[in-house]
């Protein structure tokens, strides 16, 4: 899903250097934020809900070969076709497959990440099959031939001028209008073209309910509804975490989920799909791509109990100011960093250090995963699998080195400080990082320990 | 007079000073020694200590931090309770500090290490505090401490609002406090993250410092010198008139 090769550091310099629309781009998202502490706030028992919520995670993914068996039987009795995926590969083959089989043409998707995660636009683009994301802030992206930047709000990097431009190109609208209301009509006339000749729609899937084999789609646009009903076929995708055991259970999801999301009290769509209406063929996808091996790690399996609500987004002071490319991979943010070495260590080991460890991701979580417990802990695993380049390696040994030693330590810090002194352009040029927007701290003659002897020890 | 008197004085506090203190903010130090020593408290400074670690842990090395660590609980056996100005360091500590040799030391530490604002809250439990700094302050509200340590209420939590720092800030004389309009976001600091991400280190720095400048404050003010020595850099650079200070020289000052 990379848009570049640069690593999140160099990404995130590239994006800082539009410094206006960084500022718009952190307040924007800290506006989202806000308007989820005050849906927060308005409910007593939110930390009992997020409580219960994780509870609920933890219990499902303890039994979770239970429960997607129970899921599986359900849904069979309901008449739907169910597909196991073991990877993207296999996922994106099932769907060829089923387009092929009925001689497809026509395809409308709403959001899905896992379907992001497994590249299948890129993959049927390859074949020859166009799908088109009929979610709004998709569908700009789609047309920019960029991936989404953020979960929940895809087209956040952009501003409204940017949409205009797109829909002039793409939908001819006209050149400069760039009123919201104009080019949500010229998209909402676009979309409803798409819906009403689509044969198939693929949708992801919310909450995967295992005692009646339901799953659950939440949209704020009915962009979902409007794809299943009309097409003949409908093929939901998910990963195997979005299991929950009863129905019953919705009612502690659902009023968090949005609420920590956008604010909203629940997502104006909460649509409940059973089974196939007559004559409609449906199918779900149960995808795996790396969640048995998370779900094997002690120290991270808990982040499979992600609703995908992107509050950690929201809250992060990083992701604020670098944005979702920088991240590089479908799912960006806190969450993302910590499910994406899962995926690929190699390509993503710069994630978990795109990070303060402030902690506010964890704060948020709806689910209480402690995101920035686990961005700590991927460190150490990087770092033991080799995946941090040698001269950070070199630095901290020798670090570790004299602060192990007292006497060296001491030797180090009087020398250090006063070559400072007498040499200031030592630190003070281009090579050191801190000295390119920072004053260095002025180095003092006495060190503490040194004024504690001459003062307090006779 | 000292409200507290003496009664602090059967308490053995091992005084912990940061590494980056000892070398560069030595006045810190020194502040939180004559102020635990104004209380009451029976104050040492164990000379060979050096750093908790946390600076190789937090980049990955958790591994390489084990010799740092021995040293740490062979400076800081013995005592009732460890102080230090740092919250960072201390929530270090209390998380990752381990010894195969002596492993009752490290967790007696490990509970008994504290950040010098909840140590004088929660078990000092002053009440007043004979300090005067007469200036509009700016608090900044370090991540560790904070959502670490609870030394204060969090924004993201539907909690009761309370602050460690506040409450000793109340009771300065002459002290007009301010807090920016985002009461707890990170300033950007982050350890090794202040290099490695060095453009966004310094955009979160640089936004922290625009909503304090915006209150008209002399000085930010704060419980760890980390956050406050990046702070500092990136105003001095811009040339500010707005001045960092940690806490304890605060609480310590007679001005």
């Amino acid at each position: 899903m990379s848009t570049s090769k640069l690593s999140h550091a160099e990404a995130a310099e590239q994006f800082i250097k539009d410094e206006p629309r960084t500022d718009w781009h952190d307040e924007t998202l800290w506006f989202v934020r806000q308007k989820r502490d005050k849906a927060a706030h308005g409910l007593p028992e939110w930390e009992k809900l997020r409580e219960w919520a994780s509870q609920i995670k933890d219990h499902t993914l303890s039994n979770l070969d239970n429960y997607l068996k129970e899921f599986e039987s359900k849904a069979q009795d309901n008449g739907v076709i169910v597909h196991w995926a073991a990877d993207g590969e296999e996922h994106n083959r099932i769907i060829y497959d089923i387009i092929t089989h009925h001689r497809i043409k026509k395809i409308v998707k709403s959001k899905s990440m896992l379907t992001e995660e497994c590249g299948l636009n890129e993959f049927l683009h390859a074949k020859g099959i166009e799908t088109v994301d009929t979610d709004l802030g998709e569908r700009i992206v789609q047309f920019r031939n960029e991936p989404p930047s953020h979960i929940v709000l895809p087209a956040i990097h952009l501003k409204k001028q940017d949409v205009s431009d797109t829909f002039h190109e793409h939908l001819h609208t006209e050149k400069g209008n760039n009123d919201p209301q104009y080019l949500t009509e010229a998209a909402r006339q676009h979309l409803r073209e798409k819906f009403i000749e689509s044969e198939l729609a693929i949708t992801g899937v919310n909450f995967a309910v295992a005692e009646t084999g339901g799953i659950v789609v939440c949209t704020n646009e009915g962009n979902a509804d409007m794809g299943a009903h009309a097409a003949n076929i409908h093929i939901a995708c998910m990963g195997f975490e979005k299991m929950i055991p009863k129905a019953e259970h919705l009612s502690v999801f659902l009023r968090l989920l949005a609420r920590s999301a956008t604010g909203q009290p629940i997502t104006t769509y909460s649509s409940h799909f059973h089974k196939p209406r007559e004559g409609q063929d449906m199918h779900i996808v149960i995808v795996d791509n790396g969640r048995s091996r998370q779900l094997g790690r002690a120290d991270f399996r808990n982040s499979l109990k992600c609703i995908r609500c992107a509050a950690c987004f929201n809250t992060c002071p990083v992701y604020r100011r670098s944005g979702g490319h920088s991240y590089h991979t479908a799912v960006a943010g806190p969450i993302g960093s910590i499910l994406n070495p899962n995926i690929d260590m190699r390509a993503n080991a710069d994630l978990p250090f795109a990070s303060t460890l402030c902690g506010s991701c964890s704060n948020v979580c709806p689910v209480k995963i402690d995101i920035h417990d686990q961005l700590w802990k991927w460190r150490q695993v990087l770092v033991e699998e080799g995946y941090v380049d040698t001269t950070k390696k070199v630095g901290l040994k020798g670090m570790a080195f004299v602060l192990a030693r007292p006497g060296l330590y001491r030797f180090a810090g009087k020398a250090g400080r006063a070559m400072m002194r007498m040499f200031p352009w030592l630190l003070n040029n281009k090579l050191n990082p801190w000295y390119k927007q920072r004053e260095m701290p002025a180095p003092p003659k006495e060190s503490f320990r040194d004024w504690y002897i001459k003062n307090k020890q006779q | 007079m000292w409200p507290i008197g003496n009664k602090n004085v059967h308490m053995k506090v091992g005084l912990f000073i940061p590494c980056y203190i000892d070398q560069f903010y030595p006045q810190v130090g020194i502040a939180t020694l004559q102020l635990l020593e104004k209380l009451g408290c029976n104050v040492s400074f164990p000379l060979n200590q050096t750093c908790c670690g946390q600076p190789m842990a937090n980049s990955g090395f958790a591994a390489l931090s084990k010799n740092c660590d021995k040293n740490f609980v062979a400076n800081f056996r013995g005592f009732d309770y460890i102080v230090g100005p740092s919250g960072s360091c201390v929530l270090h500590l209390k998380e990752h500090l381990h010894d195969e040799q002596h492993p009752g030391e490290a967790e007696h530490i490990r509970k008994h290490v504290y950040e010098l604002t909840e140590f004088l809250v929660d078990i000092l439990k002053i009440e007043k505090l004979n300090a005067s700094f007469s200036h509009k302050v700016g608090l900044h509200n370090s991540c560790h401490g904070q959502r670490g340590l609870h030394l204060s209420s969090m924004s993201e939590r539907m909690l009761p609002a309370f602050s460690k720092p506040q409450q000793l800030l109340s009771m300065v004389k002459g002290l007009e406090l301010s807090l920016p309009v985002r009461s707890d976001e990170c300033c950007g600091f982050g350890g090794t993250f202040c290099v490695f991400e060095e453009a966004v280190s310094v955009k979160m720095g640089k936004d922290r410092i625009t909503e304090h400048s915006a209150n008209k404050v002399e000085y930010i003010t704060g419980g760890d010198v980390s956050c406050l020595m990046h702070l500092e850099g990136i105003l001095k650079r811009n040339g500010s008139s707005v001045k960092t200070i940690h806490i304890a020289e605060i609480l310590n000052s007679n001005a």
